[in-house]
This record gives C-alpha cells, structure tokens and sequence, in this order.
C-alpha cells in the first residue's frame, strides 16, 4: 500500500480499526478530537461500535465492559480526561483485561492548557489508579509510530491480558506526516476462554477485581508482579544511535526525542560526540540497556517537555555510573534543538554540575 | 414425583452473605427465576456493583462482571454493544445508583440502552454500615444523619423511576416492593418483564424494588417489612412509570 499524509490522530485510528477493533468508546477533550471522530466515520461502517460516553469515567467502564466480554477494545482521551479515567484503569489492570487507551497529552496540572507536553509520565508508568499495577506504556515518535506502536498495543495487550497505553502528545497527534499501512494487518486471535461471551457448555466466567481474604489477595498479587516481571524481560524496546563513542547520550521519548536528534545533529557537525536513546516502551523502561551504557566520563541528559520525571527512571537506571542532567521546558513550550545543543555544550565544556 | 420447590439453576449453589432478614436474597431468587423462565440464562451476562450486592458476582450462575462503584450501567453498555444478543442486566443499591452512578443510569436510560437494571432501594448504605444514602427517607436516622434526614442539612430523596420518567428513552420503569408475599410475587412478574422487553429488543428496563435493610435501620426484620409498607411505599408510590408494551396494546 502506498504511503498517505494524515494526522498522527488519525493514523492510529485507521491502525486501530485495522487491528480489528471492535469497540470505541470516548469523550471530546482537545487535543485527540480527531480520535474520536474517526472512529464515529469510519468504525461502524467497518464492524465495530462507536459510542461517545457521558464522561471519560463512563467511557473507561464501558472499555472495561467490552474487554471482560472479549471485544477488542479502546478509548482516547488527553490529559484531565486521563486523569478521570484512573479508578477504571486500575479496575482493567487488578481484572487483568487487555485494551488500548490513548493519551494524546497536553500540559498540566489541573486544566492546564491544550499544548503539548509530557507531564503525564508518572501518572502513566507509575501508576496513576490505586494500587500495585503496571499500564505497558508505549511512546510513538512520529506519525508512522502512532500506526504502528497501536497495532502492536493490541497485539500486547491480548498477550499480557494487560491495559496498555500509547503516550502521545499534541504535537504527535496533531502533525501530519507521510504514513504506510499494510494491506492486511489481521493479527493472530487471540483465545480468551475467560471472556464473559455466555456460559454455553463450560462454567460461568467472572471478571472481578474484588478479593477481601488477604491470603489469597496476596497471592493474586504475587501472580500479577510475576506477569509483569515476564513483561519486563520479554516486551523492552528502544532505540539508539550514536550512542558508541558518545560523550553525552540525549535521552527523550516521543516529541522530545526528535528534538534532541535534531540537536544530536547539529553537536556531531560540531565535532561534538552526542549520541541518542529513545525509550519506545516507557513501561518496561530500558533500564538495563541504559545502565550498559553508563561509564565513568560519559554524561547523559533527559530532554522532557515535563519538570523532570523521566530523568528519575534514567538515574535509576545508570544508578550513579554517570551524572545525568536535564533538559525541558514547560507549560506546552517545545524545546528548541538550539536549547539541547546549548546544554549538550554545557556539560562538554564543564559549565553544569 | 412433582418437584414443587427448588433454587433456580441460574442461582450457585452457596451460602449468601446478606444479613438476617435482608430481602437481597428475595431479589436474587426473583432475578434467577426470571431468568430460568426465560431460558435466557447461557446468554445472559450480569454486572455486580458496589455495595451489599458486590459478591453478586458470587451468587448468580450466569457470566458475570464486577463494576468499580456506580458505573455498573457503563460496563453494561460496554458488554451489550459488542455482545448485541446477549442478555445484559444490572444489580445496583440505591447509593450505587443513584448517588455515586447518577451519571451512568441517567445516561443508559437516555440512550434507551438495551440492559436491564434490578434497582434495590433499601434507604441506607447497608455495606459501610448504615450511611445516609441518596434515597433515605427524610426524617430517617442513620449514622451520617444521626438527628435524622433533614430537608436543610440534606435535601429530598430522590425517586429514580419518576426522575428517568422525564426521559424518552426508557422502555419500562416499575416501582415494586418486597414487603409481603403478594408483593413480592408482583415483583417477580416485573422483573421477568423487565427480562422480556430487553430480549425484545425494546430498550431500557430498570425495576426499582424497596427493600429492608434490618440490621442498619436498628429493626428486627418482621418490624423492618412493617416500616417499610408503612414509610418507603407511601413516599415511593408503586406503579408502572413507563411501559412502552401498554402503548402497543400488548
């Protein structure tokens, strides 16, 4: 199939709706408007559902309705809308229910503003809900990703019986960028004998996140981390260029991580040795590949749009073999290559601490 | 030999938790008959809420979902758009539903979502033990209005069937009650309705059933059927608020 120019929003619908979604369910919030209305086009016209929810609460229960039943299933929302659909993200994860929810984000806190931005990183692979769980988290970081890395959430989720989320930002969803499809994007189907399809010849299936005996509570607790430490072996992924001879390593993700391979240009016509990691799964976080790359005299420095959340996973991760700096900005105010490269410069020449 | 008794296939076969002389057990018993009678229960999918009735899950034989509190409608929905010849029903307290999950019922019955919803009104949060609830009866004392209900401290209680029957897309309320034997018989010939009219395809059906709730309104369960007729029924008249068969002259 040729390529097409569409918007970062769309090509993840038209991924999504080729995965075989059978299901949308969503709510208006600026900036993934063109999530929704895509699917309102094309979904029903192609077998699914498209419903806009009363709230994002709504819609992220109507997700965890159509999921326990077996349906390939997705909402999207951006930031304030994210935050809504917390208690429901948490309920998907303890009852172990694959889906896709998409946060095209913007910044915060409260209304915050309908820019881009990256502020949501806690929220998204810390947690956010109550409770000990996990979202994969995967970070698009162009248009052509945003088609992908969908296709490959569904694909993720169905496997792990587990939520994942595609964090994106204005500007991903927004811009517009050449994409290609496959011709036919049928994924393997998955079996889910768990599903609550009717209890036609077999027991009765329950999807339930409730269990008030402790002993037994902390078991299914134990049996999830064990999922998730299978996840964190298996479902790590990255990218990285020039990272060989490099003096400093930008680390960035999404948006940011165009900004700093712009800036990782413009130091190595420089002469200057800056190399690139990108984390793509943001949950599992490459830590162990950052932490090979970490040596005495190397530097590494965290571009966000957000005041400093990945650059924690990153100190995790190299654990005090390299000083790791930041490089942001805020508010829905993108970096400039021109500001990465000065603070590539800074911590070259000694002027940072 | 004639088998004059016996538990409804679509109940399991365990232990209840429901306190002594709590009419859930009544309801459930209702809700697996109509279901049985129906022959509906291989294709039906129930959604448990919060509150007494979240082991739900644990009682009804059919497949089932847990709801977080309140949006036992939106999972509904959920399971019902992607599994349209399911059966799809709901079984909600009135803190559930009608406080924490407004959004959720109001909403369902607007869209004239193909579910049924068992709406048990008991005038309390019986699971945390007894907590003023959107329905309690002004006046009514609980541990959240220990002077009793008051218009200026609390407001009204709200009538859910009369509130959804503002709205277009409902296709059957009830108002039912379980206070004596022939009520309850009345109750269960609703609910199996409110079954019916969803395996018809006719839309929303949700039926409001009063209930007791002994042990938190601090009455022994015969007194606690006696406060009920005398208080709840007066104040949540019984009836039929919509049923869109009468207007077909079915």
């Amino acid at each position: 199939m040729a390529k097409v120019l569409m918007k970062g929003n769309e090509a993840l619908s038209e991924a999504a709706i080729r995965a075989g979604l059978k299901a949308f369910y969503g709510y208006p919030i600026t900036p993934q408007n063109e999530v929704p209305a895509y699917m309102a086009e094309h979904l029903p016209l192609r077998g699914g559902v498209y419903l806009q929810a009363e709230s994002e609460v709504s819609a992220i229960n109507m997700v965890y309705g159509a999921a326990g039943a077996g349906a390939r299933v997705m909402t999207s929302s951006s930031s304030p809308g994210i935050s809504l659909k917390q208690e429901g993200i948490s309920y998907i994860a303890a009852a172990q229910l694959p889906c896709v929810i998409v946060n095209v984000v913007r910044n915060g806190p409260g209304l915050g503003g309908i820019q881009p931005a990256q502020g949501d990183y806690f929220q998204a692979v810390k947690g956010g809900g109550h409770g000990d769980y996990r979202l994969i988290v995967l970070a698009p970081g162009n248009v052509q990703e945003m088609a992908d890395l969908t296709t490959l959430g569904f694909d993720l989720a169905d496997k792990w019986r587990n939520p994942v989320m595609i964090l994106s930002d204005g500007i991903l969803g927004q811009m517009m960028e050449p994409v290609e499809f496959s011709e036919n994007q049928e994924t393997v189907k998955v079996e889910k004998p768990w599903a609550t399809t009717g209890a036609v010849n077999r027991e009765r299936n329950v999807v339930n996140s409730l269990d008030i005996i402790p002993e037994t509570a902390e078991k299914n607790m134990t049996a999830l981390l064990a999922k998730y430490d299978r996840i964190k072996e298996e479902e790590v992924r990255w990218q990285e260029d020039n990272t060989e001879d490099a003096d400093v390593i930008l680390v960035g993700y999404g948006t940011s991580a165009r900004v700093a391979r712009s800036a990782m240009e413009l130091a190595r016509k420089e002469g200057l040795k800056v190399g690139l990691f990108r984390p793509i799964t943001l949950w599992p976080f490459p830590e162990q590949r950052l932490r090979e790359l970490a040596k005495p005299g190397r530097k590494f420095l965290a571009v966000e749009m957000s005041a400093g959340q990945m650059i924690e996973d990153v100190r995790l991760a190299v654990n005090g073999i390299s000083p790791v700096y930041l490089s942001n900005r805020l508010g829905g105010m993108v970096p400039t290559p021109e500001d990465v490269l000065k603070k590539t410069r800074d911590i070259v020449e000694g002027r940072v601490n | 030999m004639n088998t004059v008794f016996q538990k409804p296939e679509t109940l399991t076969d365990v232990q209840m938790h429901y306190c002594p002389g709590c009419t859930h057990g009544i309801i459930h018993r209702l809700v697996a008959e109509a279901i049985d009678s129906l022959g509906v229960r291989e294709q039906t999918v129930g959604v448990a809420s919060v509150g007494c009735s979240v082991f739900a899950y644990d009682y009804f034989n059919c497949d089932m979902q847990q709801a977080a509190h309140g949006r036992a409608p939106a999972v509904a929905t959920g399971i019902k758009r992607v599994l349209p010849e399911s059966i799809v029903f709901t079984y909600q307290g009135d803190g559930d539903l009608a406080s924490i999950g407004m959004a959720e019922i109001v909403h369902a019955a607007a869209r004239g979502e193909n579910i049924t919803v068992i709406f048990v009104n008991n005038a309390i949060y019986g699971m945390t033990s007894g907590q003023m609830a959107p329905t309690s009866l002004l006046g009514q004392k609980t541990a959240t209005s220990p002077r009793g209900r008051t218009v200026e401290e609390m407001g009204y209680p709200i009538k859910v069937c009369e509130l959804l029957a503002t709205l277009d897309g409902p296709a059957y309320l009830t108002r039912v009650s379980t206070h004596d034997s022939r009520h309850v018989l009345q109750a269960g010939k609703a609910i199996k309705k409110a079954f019916e009219i969803q395996q018809q395809k006719k839309g929303f059906a949700l039926v409001e059933v009063l209930s007791t709730c002994s042990v938190n309104w601090g009455m022994t369960p015969v007194n606690a059927l006696k406060w009920m007729e005398e208080n709840m029924v007066p104040y949540y008249p019984l009836g039929v608020y919509r049923d869109v068969t009468a207007k077909e002259g079915n």
